[in-house]
Order: structure tokens, then sequence, then C-alpha cells
């Protein structure tokens, strides 16, 4: 399944449906930098409501889009996430850089 | 059972290999179970060995919790081997596999990955958490960390030029008392 984006604000919205491997991060990565570059976006959300699972490919994706929205001064928000992902977030140390939000409405309203 | 009675009736001259095979057939644990699979060394094919390995796995009765664990100890070991073992610059358009043994021995999973790519010349350096060589593809470090993190056992081998070999273990249901 391919991950879908949607602008809203200044923010940009990925949802991942499925399984963040190494194959739907090189997809993220491919499409998120035409949305990044010379916009207004200043930040970035992770949907994860249905995604079902993720490694290290996931780490990295979500580690080089914290380094872009962190140049323009902006957040990198996670939303629904479920156990084992936070489990690799927390191992991989990125909770300290991604704000966990219950939901994107939750997301939308913190700036 | 099917498969003995075919062998039995197709055989007629080998008592004792059958006398043998019998044994195993007793011996055996009625969990125990092997696998070898060879897959082409494309990031399409990461999914297909989680896949396979969870599917191998379940007569065990894992939990979701276990089950996750193996998907992602198995994903990294594999995308390790199409990313770093055959890397693009010299394997391109060179037909290459991955190499998965499973094996289910009473509640314990063993799994090995191995590739014949260009190997890592400092195993335990390249364990460290955080520690990659490439960077530029936005890779963590962290592939290592989880293998060792959400399996019981993990064991690396490598010789440069020759390839990596993974091997891992988890016993299921740890907290559940066994009869
Ligand atoms: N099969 C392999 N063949 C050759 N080198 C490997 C192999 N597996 C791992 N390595 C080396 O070990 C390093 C660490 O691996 P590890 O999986 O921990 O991190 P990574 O793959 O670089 O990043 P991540 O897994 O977080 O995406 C790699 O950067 C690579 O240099
Ligand atoms: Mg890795």
């Amino acid at each position: 399944m391919n991950p879908v984006f949607e602008i809203r604000r200044n923010y940009l919205i990925i949802t991942v449906d499925g399984e963040l491997d190494h194959y739907m991060a090189d997809q993220i990565r491919l499409k998120a930098d035409t949305y990044l570059e010379g916009t207004r976006i200043k930040n970035v959300i992770f949907n994860f409501q249905h995604t079902t699972f993720m490694d290290s490919s996931g780490v990295g994706v979500i580690m080089g889009r914290y380094k872009q929205v962190r140049r323009m001064k902006g957040k990198l928000y996670a939303v629904h996430m479920n156990d084992s992902i936070k489990r690799i977030i927390l191992i991989s140390g990125l909770h300290k850089l991604v704000c966990e939000r219950d939901s994107i409405e939750d997301a939308l309203k913190s700036e | 059972m099917g498969h003995q009675a075919f062998w039995k009736k197709t055989d007629t001259d080998t008592s004792e290999k059958q006398a043998g095979e019998e044994l195993w057939e007793q011996e055996r644990n009625i969990r125990d179970n092997k696998m070898e699979v060879s897959i082409l060394a494309i990031p399409e094919n990461e999914q297909l060995a989680r896949m396979l390995v969870t599917a191998f796995v379940m007569p065990l009765n894992p939990t979701i919790e276990e089950l996750s664990d193996i998907k992602t100890a198995v994903s990294e070991a594999v995308t390790n081997a199409i990313i770093h073992g055959y890397p693009k610059e010299l394997f391109f358009g060179e037909e290459k596999y991955v190499h998965i043994t499973c094996r289910n021995e009473e509640h314990t999973l063993h799994v090995k990955i191995q590739d014949e790519g260009v190997g890592i010349e400092d195993v335990k350096k390249a364990m460290e958490p955080m520690y990659t060589t490439k960077p530029e593809l936005e890779r963590s470090g962290m592939g290592f960390a989880f293998m060792e993190a959400f399996m019981d056992g993990i064991l690396v081998k490598s010789k440069l030029q020759k390839g990596v070999t993974v091997i891992m273990n988890k016993t299921i249901g740890k907290e559940v008392c066994h009869e």
C-alpha cells in the first residue's frame, strides 16, 4: 500500500497504511521531499492509525523528516501509535525528538 | 502420516531407512519443524521473508507481541543483507539471494539469515547501537539493536567478501507455564 499525503495549514500529514519497512520508507522519502521543498509547510504529522508494522527503516525515515522540519523551526508529530511502534520509538530514542499525540486533531491544535 | 503410507508403498528396499524414519517420527516433538528458503535480494521480498517466518512459527502459538518481535528481527536481518550485503553499486543487475533457515524445536524458534555479500569487517563495532555505514541512505544504525532487544539470543558471523550469517533464537510462551 502507498503512503497518503495531505496538507492542512502548514502541516504535512503522512498516513502510513500497512507496514513501514524499507520499501515503504523509500516511497515516503521520495514523495515527502517534493511536498517539503519550497512550500510553506513547517510541521509533519506521521499518522500510524493503520500501520501494522515498523522496523529501523521507519526510524530512519522519521529521523530524516525530523531534521527537515527542524530546519524550518517546525515540529514532528506521531499520532495513533500502537504498542509495538511505541516500543520501537522508545528503544531508538526517537521519543525525545517526536511529539506524541492521540490524534491528528490534537497535533493540529498544539501550535 | 499420509506421507509415511506413501513412502511404504513406493519404496521396496528400505526397511532400515524406514525404521529410522519411523523412529524420527516418534522422537520428534510434534512441534518440531524445519524450513529452508532462498529469496531474491530485492526490497519487495522483505515482506515475503517476514510472512514466511511468521507463518512458520504459528504452531508454537506466539502472542501478538512475540510475533511482532520476530517480524521486526527478521526484517532487520533481511534488510541488512539486501542493503549492505549486496549494495547496488557493486551488485546492480546481478541475481543475488538471501537464505533463510528456520527450525522450531520444542518451544523455541531458531532462525538463520545468510547472504553471500561483501561481509562485515568489524562485527562488534557494527552491532553497536547507532553505528551505520550508510547515513546517506537515512539508516539509523538500530537494526542489530532491535534484533538483540527482540530476540533471546543472536550470533553474527562474517568474513569479508564471503557474506554475513545472523543466527537468532526466541523461546515462545516464556511467561506461561508449559506442562
Ligand atoms: N548483511 C550485511 N552485510 C554487510 N554489512 C552489514 C550487514 N548487516 C549489517 N552490516 C553493517 O553493519 C552496520 C550496522 O547494521 P544495523 O542494521 O545495526 O544498522 P543499519 O542497517 O546501518 O541501519 P538501520 O538498520 O537502522 O536501518 C551497517 O551499517 C553495515 O555497515
Ligand atoms: Mg539495518
